[in-house]
């Protein structure tokens, strides 16, 4: 059996980051996009954690603490924007908003 | 303590102080402040003076550099002075004379309303003047250059409520324009050749300059002292300069800023050294402007147009010894020059003051019975200019012409040339003096042939330019028509005579600084010495003596044809007094015919070309713009997730770059 | 080692199938819930690591705070509505996003797996993990010293994110009420309260009266909203 080591976390992150990616694409809803935003910083955070292990380095486990305190903001904000456009446009998607067309 | 940059900066604080309070100092403050800090100025540069004196001789040149003013990669230029013997010598006499004519410019623009600005060019244009001198560097006496152009114009074009001295402000700007371009194209030529266009960077590197690099250096820089100087063909505009005040004629376009071309060249003679035939264009055509400009004087009615042609004529003496690499006499020559010319300028001020604003002299006559010392002063200034020993003209002329002779297998033809000149010089000069201060006193004639001359010149120059018929018309200074036949002419204010004494006294004595008996009188050579890269030779003791004695009697013929013509009357004026001098060869009327007619279609041509061609280019890119713009635009759809998409490819196209360089 | 590995292997499955379900599933409150599973399998993989506040601040803040937000604006809009996963208004946007997607796996994965095991990079000689030192202390170690100022930049966009929440979610058009702030003393200030709450009554009566009002009301209100 192979053993653990960061290669293991590192491509789980990846395929988590894809998949969210993919999510981010594909789906017309706002507040799953916005999930899909999560699930890509949850991966980049679990890298970050990774590296902070395998480097032996408790600053990169102080930027997950950011990260985390910079995804709440944007969640509460990114949220009041959309529960602002819901307000004016009931069942509105991501592609029913394009007000800043060229 | 090292006082050089006091030089400019007295005058340009006097410059300040004017802007601001300028209305506030009012007549005669404003003037006497003016005076006053140029005179500050003087000391100081008398200070510098006797610093240099102290030093040895190898070490006279002392330099001051305040800050960097242009930094950019390897060229790099400061706010640097270069105080050595050719500045400080320039210095001495532009805030010596400038000091006086700004004495003198308290009581002849007495009463004008502008009156305080006319101190504010003043200062402003011996701050740029000494700014052009002491510069260490080109680009510095460039903008000196630039400086003494602008207050010209501004000074030339007064009173400008005159459309006449409106234009030809205009014209001398325009003129110097060409001029200026040499001089740009000139120190681009330095730059890329040297690497520095730092005065004491060019003087070692220039014996390394090949002579073709050398000479179109020379020829460039030529072209800017041409402009300047008002030398063949671009000579056109000092006559008209003569619209502004009569003390601006004689500081500016007299005494200083028009020997500004001689000071260039002579502060590039090392490069000049190399320059080849660059210096026999010069020679030529300083000797061609004496003659053509010495004709031209012969035949002119207005005093102040004899006094600007004869300008030229000796600004082309200084080239001429210039050009013979004869530097020693052509700043001796400048030096004089300033001196007698300056006073001759300021005596006819003197007596235009006193004759109404009249400037025709044939409406003169008599007036050393009204103006005693303007009268023994010009008297003075008539001696020296026409070369009669031992004043000041005769030394520095004579010196002139000894180079001149003595210069390569052309030297005695250039050297006759110079001769003749010196006969009109003194022909003309005396027909100047004879028509203002002896004979009848004309202004009482009711019916002067003014008029009808004036009507003919302005009938004849229809196609001319209206700086030409600002020639005709002479000052143009508002009042100048109250000349009437009851006139009583009186003596200026001591403001104005004194500095007549003063110039006078130096017009006399003006000489001892250079006399020719041997190297221990030869004070000014062995002063320059140290700036100049290049021994001229005169000739041997015996045929100098001969020059000498020649130079004597061609002045003195001059004088005694003069007092046959205009005082005997044993030869009629009009066979000497050829319109085509009266009308300067028709250089003006030839330039405003080409101008005006192939020159304006020409121009109507690149103007068509630039409407089409170059518009075209650019409405071209314009409209390119704008059509690929229009084509892109449906990339901008507003569609949040599109743009998404374009994020994730950047960012797969980035991973794929990062795996490419990695070390697999 | 075999039950690090089970751990791992086990935890690895959770969070891709709940990232799978937050991408694949059409109603927004199985996402939501998706993305739980996701969050605490990340939880559990932090713990694995030895970041254990770390895991505990993502089952709080994510899992407890963020989630449950998101859950709270579905249900608040009534966007609760299965989304039509079929349709795809923009011309080649899904051929692409898994084109990019499988380009973004496909590199990262040849970058990872092509160097080995071993991490590239220096290990710290300045903040090491330090074994005896419990993890809280160390982290808060270097929060409160190396990036001290940062941290103080987080309070304030938090603050600046609250507000902008608070600004944004009010309803659109309705400036500040000033006579929710009468000037007065406050006996004053009690009378006129009494007073409006007697003519509410009145009104409220009135209303009751009177069908057609409520109606008339709504159709304001979502002109309003339009």
């Amino acid at each position: 059996m192979l053993a653990l080591n960061e290669t293991w976390y590192l491509v789980l992150a990846a395929m988590i980051f894809t998949i969210g990616s993919v999510g981010l694409l594909t789906r017309k809803n706002p507040l799953v996009m916005f999930m899909c935003v999560e699930l890509m910083l949850n991966a980049v955070n679990l890298t970050f954690v990774t590296f902070s292990k395998a480097l032996d380095d408790i600053a990169g486990q102080a930027i997950v603490f950011f990260v985390m305190v910079v995804a709440a903001a944007e969640v509460v904000v990114g949220l009041g924007i959309i529960v602002a456009i819901m307000r004016r446009r009931q069942g509105a998607d991501a592609d029913d908003i394009s007000l800043m067309r060229g | 303590m090292n006082l050089i940059w006091l030089i400019p900066c007295l005058p340009l604080f006097g410059f300040l102080v004017l802007l601001v309070a300028g209305r506030k100092l009012g007549d005669p403050g404003a003037g006497w402040w003016g005076t006053g800090v140029v005179a500050a100025s003087f000391l100081v540069v008398v200070k510098v003076f006797f610093d240099l004196l102290a030093l040895p001789e190898e070490e006279r040149s002392l330099t001051q550099t305040l800050f960097t003013w242009i930094p950019s990669g390897s060229f790099k230029v400061s706010i640097g002075f270069l105080a050595d013997p050719l500045s400080i010598l320039m210095c001495l006499f532009i805030t010596g004379i400038g000091a006086l004519i700004h004495l003198y410019s308290i009581g002849y623009m007495k009463g004008d309303e502008k009156f305080s600005k006319f101190f504010l060019y003043l200062n402003l244009f011996l701050a740029s003047m000494l700014l052009l001198v002491l510069g260490d560097n080109l680009l510095l006496t460039f903008l000196g250059w630039e400086g003494v152009g602008t207050c010209s114009y501004l000074l030339i074009s007064f009173w400008h409520t005159d459309p006449a001295n409106a234009s030809a402000g205009k014209k001398a700007f325009v003129t110097n324009r060409i001029g200026d371009f040499g001089f740009m194209l000139g120190t681009f030529l330095v730059w890329v050749t040297v690497g520095s266009i730092n005065y004491a960077d060019i003087g070692p590197a220039a014996p390394m300059i090949a002579a073709g690099t050398a000479t179109a250096i020379g020829l460039l820089f030529f072209l800017g002292a041409v402009g300047k100087s008002a030398q063949l063909p671009l000579s056109v505009w000092l006559p008209d300069a003569m619209a502004g005040p009569t003390p601006v004629s004689a500081l500016i376009h007299a005494a200083t800023m028009v020997t500004a071309g001689v000071y260039l060249i002579t502060r590039l003679n090392p490069i000049m050294a190399q320059a080849g035939w660059a210096n026999d264009v010069i020679a030529w055509t300083g000797a061609i402007t004496a003659l053509v400009a010495a004709s031209i004087a012969i035949a002119q009615t207005d005093i102040k147009k004899v006094l600007a042609y004869s300008t030229v004529s000796q600004l082309g003496y200084m080239f001429l010894a210039v050009g013979t690499q004869n530097y020693v006499a052509g700043i001796f020559h400048m030096v004089t020059h300033a001196f007698f010319k300056a006073l001759l300028f300021l005596g006819a001020g003197s007596v235009i003051m006193a004759m109404s604003h009249e400037q025709d002299m044939r409406k003169f006559g008599n007036l050393r019975k009204y103006l005693p010392v303007t009268f023994a002063t010009f008297m003075i200034g008539w001696l020296a200019i026409s070369g009669i020993p031992p004043l000041a003209g005769f030394w520095s002329k004579d010196e002139v012409l000894a180079g001149a002779f003595n210069a390569g297998p052309a030297g005695p033809v250039l050297w006759f040339i110079g001769l003749l000149v010196a006969l009109m010089t003194a022909f003309y000069m005396t027909r100047v003096v004879i028509m203002t201060f002896f004979g009848s006193e004309k202004w009482r004639l009711t019916d002067t042939p003014h008029e009808v001359v004036e009507s003919e010149d302005l009938e004849s120059s229809d196609l001319v330019t209206a700086s030409v018929a600002a020639a005709a018309h002479g000052d143009g200074h508002d009042d100048h028509h109250g000349l009437s036949p009851d006139h009583t002419p009186q003596e200026s204010h001591w403001t104005m005579t004194a500095p007549l004494v003063i110039l006078a006294g130096l017009s006399i004595l003006g000489g001892a600084i250079n006399l020719p008996f041997g190297s221990d009188f030869k004070h000014l050579e062995h002063w320059l010495a140290p700036t100049l890269a290049y021994e001229h030779e005169l000739p041997p003791v015996p045929v100098l003596v001969l020059l000498a004695f020649a130079a004597i009697a061609v002045a003195s013929l001059g004088i005694f044809l003069a007092y046959l013509v205009y005082s005997k009357q044993k030869i009629a004026a009009e066979k000497i007094e050829r319109p085509v001098l009266a009308h300067a060869w028709y250089i003006d009327e030839t330039y405003a015919k080409v101008a005006g007619g192939p020159g304006e279609a020409g121009f109507q041509g690149l103007a068509d070309f630039d409407g089409t061609v170059v518009d075209g280019a650019v409405n071209g890119v314009g409209a390119g713009v704008l059509g690929i713009g229009n084509r892109l635009r449906p990339i901008q759809s507003g569609l949040v997730r599109s743009y998404a998409l374009g994020i994730s490819i950047g960012g797969a196209l980035l991973l794929a770059f990062i795996v490419t360089r990695m070390n697999l | 080692m075999k039950v690090e590995m089970f751990t791992f292997l086990l935890t690895a499955a959770i969070c891709l199938a709940g990232s799978a379900g937050v991408v694949l599933l059409r109603n927004p409150v199985h996402n939501a819930l998706s993305l739980v599973a996701t969050l605490f399998g990340v939880a559990v993989l932090f713990i694995q690591q030895g970041a254990y506040f770390l895991a505990a601040i993502q089952v709080i803040v994510y899992a407890g705070a963020i989630v449950i937000l998101f859950l709270f604006v579905i249900m608040l809009l009534g966007v609760d509505k299965a989304e039509g996963l079929h349709s795809e208004p923009i011309l080649g946007q899904r051929p692409a996003a898994i084109a990019a997607a499988v380009a973004i796996l496909g590199l990262s994965l040849t970058a990872l797996l092509s160097v080995g095991s071993r991490v590239t990079g220096q290990a710290s000689t300045l903040a090491a993990i330090d074994g005896s030192e419990p993890n809280v202390n160390a982290l808060a170690k270097v929060l409160f010293t190396d990036y001290v100022f940062a941290f103080e930049i987080t309070s304030v966009l938090l603050t600046v994110a609250v507000v902008g929440a608070v600004v944004l979610s009010r309803k659109a058009g309705l400036a500040i009420d000033v006579d929710e702030f009468p000037e007065g003393t406050s006996s004053d200030l009690l009378q006129a309260k009494r007073d409006a709450a007697a003519e509410e009554l009145e009104v409220a009566e009135e209303v009751a009266t009177d069908d057609e009002t409520p109606e008339g009301e709504a159709e304001t209100t979502e002109e309003a909203l339009r």
